[in-house]
């Protein structure tokens, strides 16, 4: 199975709405050792103005993760995931992700390059809320081993 | 923090253990159950050197001395790595993480600061290029 270097510029459907959850934030923070009272509780999120508990920065990837595993069952991308190793990682925010926000995902391909026999895939997920506003984009790059 | 930082200045350092049990904990957390994370059998078999920490629990881990910093992780507005060399947790002794954080640079008209992380795991740095652009509370 080769990468199919026609891949830049594919865009996949919008994933199912994602419901972030107080509890789900807290263990996420937990998990990476987090001490922020915004993300832990949920009265200093509300002291800081924020609806409920503020995820960590990088609880973004697990929204992303629907996306990626899009991108992976897509046959005709060619990506064995056997042969994938994260080369990069991205998260731009126009704001933070709140419990309680229902978030939504779309991939796109943004460039697939060769390199040493390697391929590397850059894939750039757009991460919106409820409204359509913009909350986050995280963007990826998979090293797709020879 | 009224004033931003000075370019150079280190804002945050930390020492981080990272066990196997801390691997188990982000599995479950972040959905991410791919076995060379908890299986020594697993991990040999694709060759690698033994049970490696996710690359995105180190990211997650790392940033975590700048959200203190800032004052809350609604202060990070952009964060980025690259993944240069793997973190082998080993089952007893797990693995120490060094993290250092110092101001890269400084942009006073968007009110943001670029601090740049240093995590260092056996002799070697794990990270590369690991940016966050903090905008620290007025």
């Amino acid at each position: 199975m080769a990468v199919n270097p026609e891949l830049a510029g594919r865009t996949y459907p919008p994933t199912e709405p994602y419901l972030v959850g107080r509890e789900t934030v807290r263990e996420f923070a937990r998990a990476v050792l987090a001490a922020d009272p915004r993300s832990l509780d949920p009265e200093a999120a509300r002291a800081a103005g924020f609806a409920d508990v503020v995820a960590p920065p990088t609880f973004a990837v697990v929204v992303q993760e629907h996306t990626l595993a899009q991108l992976l069952a897509d046959e005709d991308a060619g990506i064995d995931f056997a042969r994938v190793v994260h080369g990069d990682q991205r998260f731009s925010f126009s704001r933070p992700i709140v419990a309680g926000d229902e978030l939504t995902a779309r991939l796109t391909v943004t460039s697939v390059r060769t390199l040493g026999g390697n391929a590397m895939v850059t894939a750039e997920s757009d991460i919106r809320d409820a409204g359509g506003e913009h909350v986050v984009t995280a963007t990826s790059t998979l090293v797709v081993r020879a | 923090m009224s004033t931003l930082p000075a370019v150079g200045e280190v804002v945050a350092e930390r020492t981080v253990a990272i066990s196997r049990d801390s691997l188990v904990r982000y599995a479950g957390a972040s959905g991410d159950f791919n076995p060379i994370h908890y299986r020594d059998d697993v991990a040999a078999a694709v060759g690698l050197p033994g049970v490696l920490a996710h690359g995105m629990l180190t990211m997650g881990v790392a940033v975590q001395p700048v959200v203190d910093w800032a004052g809350g992780a609604d202060h990070i507005v952009d964060y980025q790595v690259r993944f240069t060399r793997p973190v082998v947790v080993h089952p007893e002794e797990g693995a120490t993480l060094e993290i250092t954080a110092k101001v890269g640079a400084v942009d006073a008209d968007a009110g943001t600061v670029r601090v740049d992380l240093t995590v260092r795991f056996d002799g070697g740095t794990v990270l590369g290029k690991a940016q966050v652009v903090v905008r620290p509370a007025a």
